[in-house]
């Protein structure tokens, strides 16, 4: 039997103080009982002798030095899982909040995980298509990647993380879809409501979980629930042999959550006051997307935050960017002129495509580096025609600033359902192309050119539907 | 010295408090809880002794036993370390798979040289020797590319063999007596063990004036830097650190390659132990794992043994530097080693620098680039070893005025500084030119003389000289457009941008251009600059077009010039005669058409 203690000294944010305690150990659970019967859930933070430091995960409201009863669990915090949660919705605690019954957990599993060996990592090599054109064939997506989207706020992430979570498949076998992990951080009640009914309108909710912390749970909670999200992931993945698609969203409320708990504990902080120990608190969630030698699941992780003032250099998107495995980042310019998906191209990256690439299409990795380059000195004539005038560009620049409009009507815009397979993106791209000059394409090889361009080999089927 | 046991009286995060250890000493490793867990003794306060866990201390409490070892974090140095993949405090990673599957569990227990396996020694020494510190008693066939060394301990100044056994033998069975000069006899075995935190000693340090030749071209060409010095690669993320670190390890030319990878990406170590068995060293044509040692401490690994790693990686590095060989240390990223301080500092509650970085954060640095050179060993052989250390900064926000960026830069004499613009750019590697420097140049100007061409250093000059002007010429053509420029300023545009495009961009992604050796550098960018040379005396002259120059089919040859094979650099020289005669003719035209 655990011993109940009546000895909280002190209650300051989500952090409470008990004293003369004994036998406590790190983060050990801790349930806290209201005078009214009320019982609430915390972990140990800091463990003295004699005294223990727990963070509440509930707020504290209506706790009291008197009256109120501690109870220390002896073991971490756990979540139940098996196979039936998929279909399921959940609190940001696990708890089932779809009026269904609660699990008959298989195990219970520590929501922190264990690090994953490095030596016991696969490399991800395969292909997702998202049937977004420039996810595809600009940024690739590779399973068992994390690539977060950097979005702000009033930019539509939530419509292009359910366009991929509703598109996202691996085309060389027969079942390429994916199950999906969802976890909810501080959003609003419209957006978790509209990925519940996005999921359950296309019949994706099926293989997907749900765990929704909205703006009005407690702050606290949040930092449990993308570990809820990621143990569940690791169970389906590791377990059940199933490929994982986790979208966490937001990580920005995620980290302010920790903001808060750090400066209630009073320690120094580091930039824009987030802990010095928020690149490692990040890392433990982003690093459990993987691929491991030997199973057959995956998690590939798109986590989305929104940028602070669209600024990339602030601590959460700049800690996120040097953990995850590149960046997809999207343009309020873009947004404001209602190209959908808004993607801005240029600081958008996949560290995982240079092998993506050489598995889809021969003409693939000329094809980015062509396109990009031209949409990239496209964009510099238009700045440049800002200040001179377009009527002062050189000939060959008006050219490329006529690709970047292009480019961006064709190539980024699509629809919202729209869903292009790698071949379509590919050739729209050459279709764009055309109105360069073949000199200056010099990252394309010459005999893709001829191949894809002009259509000599007529063994691509594509080709005849270009033009 | 017996083992104590102390009690632990507080937990917060990797940080344990214990009390009841009266003996201990500063960096003492301990034993941890009942889990065993490892952990580095950081501050003592009268009873209170500060200890750094280097794995996850959830579940541990006050009450559970920690326990001393007497020994201070140290690394195993002997035959088979070559090819290994440690963590941050030297245990085997495949080993740790063997006893606890695909995640880490705690408090495992492996060794970091493998105890079964046996390796032939073949003495260099007769029994009756004498010997001094650091003299080589025999050598053993680590890798078909590397013979270790097995030295005398830098800790036994002088003395004679005994007894030297040759033939088959573990890293543990003895190998050679050696009686010191007070009559004291030595078990000497082949493996020997250092403290992570104290540099190996030498018998010299020297100025150092050979380059590292690393196959990249904006690094070789323009930033040298030399075997036996230090650099820094601060960039943003996104920017290529990690790319350009890896193509360091791969095919620079030093002998033995140490890759600390320190709280950066699982997925990237992965990378790195998939592909180095299977690539080929350019200088010797073996596997480059052969010649590698890893360490990988990820992001998501415990950071006190992030802290630990950089530190165990240098030390590996310097054993191999004692046998005379050219180390090359990659640390990618020490900013995570900085900020793994920063959180040490902040749960001992010690007094916050900048930043929140705990004060002696340069000094740490210091201590640490300190550690490459190139040296004299210790030993009567006249052996040269080296260490170059490479480290790779990741300032937040891409903001060189942080801390761990300014206090790098205070001792390294090399900056590759990433620039996120020339990666948007699709410009690789994205070293920026124009605030990227060398200090080094001097030192090897005679070597490049030497080994390369006469005019190296100025073929460099000039080609550095364009990229500055262009830089200022861009500025006005922001402002007022193309055509305000004179034709000299359009040839030095072009000029330019040839280098940047034919010569700087490298794809390191390209098995043919990811190498270039130092020769074809030089015949690369000469060939490049003989066209702004033959042009220059063309330009002033009246009836000059820059289009017409451009026209010229030669050019076309010129921006694939890197295609040229590294064994047929004559096609060069040829090329710049064409390069002549072309705008010879182009000049004689212009005369007769004026």
């Amino acid at each position: 039997m655990q011993k109940e203690y009546q000895t909280i000294t002190s209650i300051a944010g989500p952090l409470i103080m008990v004293e003369g305690v004994d036998d406590i150990k790190y983060e050990e659970l801790c349930e806290i009982t209201l005078p009214s019967g009320e019982i609430r859930l915390g972990k140990v933070l800091e463990a003295n002798e004699g005294m223990a430091m727990v963070q509440m995960f509930e707020n504290t409201q209506g706790v009291g030095t008197k009256g109120s009863k501690a109870r220390f669990l002896g073991k971490t915090l756990e979540i139940p899982v098996s196979e039936e949660m998929l279909g399921r919705v959940f609190d940001g605690k696990g708890k089932p909040i779809d009026g269904g019954a609660e699990i008959i957990p298989e195990k219970r599993l520590d929501i922190n995980g264990a690090p994953l060996n490095p030596f016991s990592r696969d490399y991800p090599n395969d292909f997702i298509q998202t049937g977004i054109s420039t996810i595809d064939c600009l940024n690739t997506l590779v399973r068992g990647q994390k690539l977060p989207v950097f979005s702000g706020a009033g930019l539509p992430h939530a419509q292009i993380a359910a366009q991929i979570a509703r598109q996202a498949k691996v085309r060389s076998e027969g079942s390429g879809d994916f199950a999906v992990v969802f976890a909810a951080m501080g959003v609003t009640f419209e957006e978790a409501q509209y990925f519940t009914d996005e999921f359950r309108k296309t019949g994706a909710i099926e293989r997907a979980v749900l765990f929704i912390n909205t703006a009005d749970n407690p702050v606290v909670e949040r930092i449990a629930t993308p570990r809820m999200a990621l143990t569940t992931a690791e169970y389906l993945a590791y377990e059940k042999d199933m490929h994982v698609l986790v979208i966490m969203t937001d990580l920005t409320n995620y980290c302010e959550a920790l903001r808060e708990v750090s400066a209630a504990r009073k320690e120094v902080p580091g930039r824009r006051g987030y802990p010095g120990y928020l690149y490692t608190d990040l890392a433990t969630l982003y690093e459990r997307a993987g691929r491991i030698k030997g199973r057959k699941g995956s998690i590939t992780q798109i986590p989305i935050l929104t940028m602070p003032e669209d600024d990339i250099t602030h601590p959460i998107p700049d800690l996120t960017g040097y953990i995850t495995e590149g960046q997809i980042v999207l343009s309020r310019e873009h947004h404001r002129k209602g190209i959908y998906p808004c993607i801005n191209v240029l600081p958008s990256l996949s560290r995982l495509a240079p092998t993506a690439r050489k598995v889809t299409r021969e003409d693939h990795e000329g094809m980015f580096a062509q396109l990009y380059a031209a949409y990239a000195r496209g964009v510099e004539v238009r700045d440049l025609a800002i200040i001179l005038g377009e009527a002062a560009l050189q000939e060959v620049d008006k050219l490329f600033l006529q690709f970047a409009n292009n480019f961006e009507s064709k190539f980024i815009a699509q629809g919202e359902y729209e869903d292009r397979t790698i071949e379509d993106t590919l050739s729209i791209g050459w279709d764009l192309l055309r109105i360069l000059p073949k000199t200056e394409l010099k990252r394309v090889k010459e005999d893709h050119i001829a191949k894809y361009m002009d259509g000599k080999s007529a063994a691509e089927p594509e080709d005849s539907e270009e033009e | 010295m017996s083992e104590q046991k102390g009690t632990i009286i507080k937990v917060a995060g990797p940080l344990v408090v214990a009390k009841g250890l009266p003996h201990a000493k500063m960096y003492e490793v301990m034993r941890v809880s009942d889990k065993g867990l490892i952990g580095e003794v950081i501050e003592i306060k009268g009873d209170n002794v500060s200890i750094q866990v280097y794995e996850e201390t959830s579940g541990v409490g006050p009450g559970e036993p920690v326990v001393s070892t007497g020994t201070t974090m140290s690394v195993e140095l002997g035959p088979g370390l070559l090819e290994s993949i440690y963590d941050g405090i030297q245990r085997p990673l495949p080993l740790i798979e063997a006893q606890s599957g695909a995640f880490i569990a705690r408090g495992i227990e492996v060794p970091a040289l493998d105890r079964k396996k046996k390796w032939n020694l073949e003495p260099t020494v007769s029994v009756g020797d004498k010997v001094i510190a650091g003299d080589v008693l025999g050598e053993v066939q680590e890798t078909n590319l590397i013979r270790h060394k097995v030295m005398v301990p830098p800790t036994l100044k002088e003395g004679t063999v005994l007894e030297i056994k040759s033939g088959d033998h573990t890293v543990e069975e003895v190998i050679a007596v050696v009686e010191d000069t007070s009559g004291k006899k030595h078990d000497l075995t082949m493996m020997q063990r250092w403290s992570i935190r104290k540099p190996r000693p030498s018998a010299n340090k020297k100025i150092p004036n050979e380059p590292l030749i690393t196959g990249t071209r904006v690094l070789d060409t323009l930033f040298p830097i030399t075997k036996g010095g230090a650099g820094c690669i601060p960039g943003p993320f996104g920017a290529g650190k990690t790319v350009t670190q890896q193509s360091l390890a791969k095919y620079c030319d030093a002998q033995i390659i140490v890759y600390i990878g320190c709280g950066e990406r699982g997925n990237e170590m992965t990378d790195v132990l998939i592909e180095f068995p299977h690539l080929e060293d350019p200088n010797t044509g073996e596997p480059l794992m052969k010649r590698t040692i890893l360490i990988a401490n990820t992001s998501n690994m415990p950071v006190a043994a992030r802290e630990a790693s950089v530190y165990t990686g240098i030390t590996i590095a310097e054993y191999y530097r004692d046998m005379g060989y050219n180390v090359a240390l990659m640390a990618d990223s020490t900013s995570r080693w900085a900020e793994a301080l920063r959180e040490m500092s902040g749960r001992l509650e010690e007094m916050p620098g900048e930043e929140g970085y705990p004060a002696y954060l340069g000094s740490r640095t210091a201590e640490f680039y300190e550690r490459a050179g190139i040296v004299d060993c210790l030993g009567s052989d006249d052996r040269v070893g080296s260490l170059t250390a490479i480290g790779a900064v990741s300032p937040p926000g891409g903001d060189l005025s942080e801390p761990v960026t300014q206090n790098t830069l205070r001792v390294t004499k090399v900056f590759w500084g990433l620039d996120a613009k020339l990666a948007y750019r699709r410009h690789f590697p994205a070293i920026n030119w124009l605030n990227s420097y060398s200090l080094y140049l001097d030192n090897i100007g005679s070597y490049a003389k030497k080994a390369v061409a006469e005019d190296y250093m100025d073929v460099r000059g000039t080609g550095m000289s364009l990229l500055q002007e262009e830089s200022k010429l861009e500025e006005i053509v922001k402002l007022v457009g193309m055509d305000a420029l004179s034709a000299k300023e359009r040839l030095i545009l072009e000029s330019a941008k040839s280098i940047r495009e034919d010569f700087l961009f490298q794809n390191a992604f390209d098995p043919e251009d990811a190498y270039t050796s130092l020769a074809k550098q030089y015949w690369m960018l000469k060939t490049i600059i003989s066209v702004y040379q033959e042009a220059l005396p063309l330009v002033s002259k009246e009836g000059f077009e820059i289009e017409k120059l451009l026209n010229l089919p030669v050019l076309q040859e010129v921006a694939k010039c890197k295609e040229i094979k590294a064994d047929n650099l004559e096609a060069y020289a040829e090329l710049i005669e064409r390069i002549k005669k072309e705008i010879g003719k182009l000049a004689a035209k212009m005369e007769t058409e004026s």
